[in-house]
């Protein structure tokens, strides 16, 4: 029996190899590019929704943080809330009735509903990371007089990312199985070869058999990708202790400044041979 | 009107309806050295975070210079860019190491160049000790060593003046040691004014020029250190004093 599903498995290669192989790129190129896309969305209503709001802010600032909260908590009901699925159908078919407008381009509207379901899932995941961090790191950061953006972008969503890689992680190998669904507005990924296929030549069995170890060898490959990729982001396990000869140019030659000012202006005075 | 750098005008906080601070008056001038005592929970620590603009002010002023710097919520960032602060919990960047800790301010709120930032930075390092462990990330470093970072990652933005908040309560008592030696340094050699919320009366009465006590949210006392510790005038001070030197 096995070797009848091998010699069928090896016909369909033969016949439909690469047919298949475009349905791994396609589906590999939608999977990866949503994600990155999902993840800016998604750092990107973290950032919105933490900005502070303090009680004494002027009034038009406080409506307005209220406002893109509230909006922000509604795509992200709604998009988690509805089967992507039909999110697809949604957006592909009513696009004509709201715009006038259809896409003729289907990548087009798989990359718009993947990556604003996926932003939807990475927007909660972001907070979460963000609320997880030690409001230490957030006075640290204000107390040099660093601004809510430059917290965020240097210090905040750093660690955020290292700590939600795995959800990161998690997103992507959701999206490579999950992509499949777009089959619906006609997206031929590597699951939509295997309807196409397997309906002409009636094989199902055997090319269910290379759809399922196909996808093993995708989601494989990405958690062990990531796994490096989260090693790397964690940064080395120890470090060198540094002699003092580096120091030898500024120790020394660099005073520090009885007034305020630049510290190297004394340091100018002194090559310039100026009286202090 | 003279000169102060610092001068905090009938400031009062609330928790709800807790008053954690009541109506505090004082001034900080060019090269001082106060240290503010008192039992845990007098709101030393409260108002030190005040004056950083860390915690909304319910009424008062803080007078930088002779400018109310408490009515600018929306941007304190060059005025906390002025006045820095070493906290408690150290509050290094964990992503950054050493060096890029003292380097990250510099370049990103005063604009400095990469390569005089990281100048500073050493130059600073250096001073309190910890330059050969530039290249260490802070979960690395025991917890004085953080703390003379944190104070280096001030001082490298070469405030006007330095907050204090506690900086030894969360080290070892053998690590107290270094960390009280920058300070002293700081303030004896390189005439920092400085702030200072500590429970280490040993610094404030040999290093400070100037003590607070505070006691449930009001200024108790205030005087030179030799005043306040040889001749306290009031009887709470006095038992304030008594007990903390005696345990």
């Amino acid at each position: 029996m096995l070797t009848q599903l091998f010699s069928d498995i090896g016909s369909l290669w033969a016949k439909y190899g690469t047919v298949y192989l475009t349905g791994i790129a396609n589906t590999l190129i939608l999977a990866v590019t949503a994600t990155l896309i999902g993840c800016v969305i998604g750092f990107l209503c973290g950032i919105l929704q933490t900005i502070p709001c303090g009680s004494n802010e002027n009034i038009i600032r406080r409506i307005l943080l209220k406002l893109i909260r509230i909006i922000i908590r509604a795509y992200v009901e709604i998009f988690r809330g509805t089967p992507m699925i039909l999110q697809a159908v949604f957006i592909y078919y009513g696009m004509p009735y709201f715009f006038g407008v259809s896409f003729k381009d289907i990548w087009t509207v798989s990359i718009i509903v993947v990556s604003i379901n996926t932003g939807a899932y990475m927007a909660e995941s972001v907070r979460g990371g963000i609320i997880s961090i030690d409001p230490g790191q957030f006075e640290g950061a204000k107390s040099i007089g660093m601004n809510h953006w430059q917290t965020m972008l240097y210090i905040i969503l750093p660690q955020t990312l290292r700590n939600i890689m795995p959800q990161i992680g998690n997103n992507y190998i959701i999206n490579v199985k999950d992509t499949s669904v777009m089959f619906i507005i006609g997206f031929s990924d590597f699951f939509a070869v295997h309807k196409m296929v397997s309906g002409a030549v009636f094989k199902y069995f055997p090319s269910a058999f290379m759809e399922m170890a196909g996808y093993l060898c995708l989601t494989l490959l990405a958690s062990f990708l990531l796994r490096k990729l989260e090693k790397k982001l964690a940064g080395k396990s120890n470090y060198e202790l540094v002699s003092t000869d580096q120091l030898v140019m500024t120790a020394g030659t660099y005073n520090y400044p009885k007034e305020a000012g630049s510290p190297f202006e004394e340091v100018n005075k002194d090559l310039k041979g100026e009286k202090k | 009107m003279s000169e102060h750098i610092l001068e905090i005008r009938h400031l009062s906080k609330t928790f709800g309806s807790h008053a954690v601070l009541k109506d505090i008056d004082f001034t900080v001038d060019q090269g001082d050295v106060t240290t503010i005592i008192g039992a845990s929970g007098s709101g030393k620590s409260t108002l030190l975070r005040c004056i950083n603009l860390l915690e909304t002010l319910t009424t008062g002023e803080i007078l930088f210079h002779g400018r109310d710097v408490s009515k600018e919520r929306i941007n304190p960032s060059a005025y906390r860019a002025k006045v820095g602060m070493v906290f408690q919990s150290f509050n290094l960047f964990n992503n950054l190491t050493v060096l890029a800790n003292c380097m990250i301010g510099q370049q990103k709120v005063l604009k400095i160049h990469k390569d005089e930032a990281k100048k500073r930075a050493l130059y600073y390092l250096n001073k309190v000790g910890m330059a050969p462990y530039i290249n260490a990330r802070p979960d690395q470093i025991s917890g004085g060593q953080k703390q003379r970072v944190a104070i280096a990652r001030a001082l490298a933005m070469e405030p006007e003046v330095l907050l204090f908040d506690e900086p030894t309560s969360a080290l070892d008592p053998e690590m107290v040691g270094e960390v009280l030696d920058v300070m002293k340094s700081l303030a004896t050699k390189d005439k920092m004014t400085m702030l200072v919320v500590t429970h280490e009366m040993s610094f404030a009465r040999e290093v400070s020029t100037h003590v607070v006590y505070m006691a449930e949210g009001v200024i108790e006392e205030e005087g030179p250190p030799t005043k306040i510790f040889s001749n306290p005038e009031k009887e709470r001070t006095r038992e304030f004093l008594r007990r903390i030197l005696n345990a």
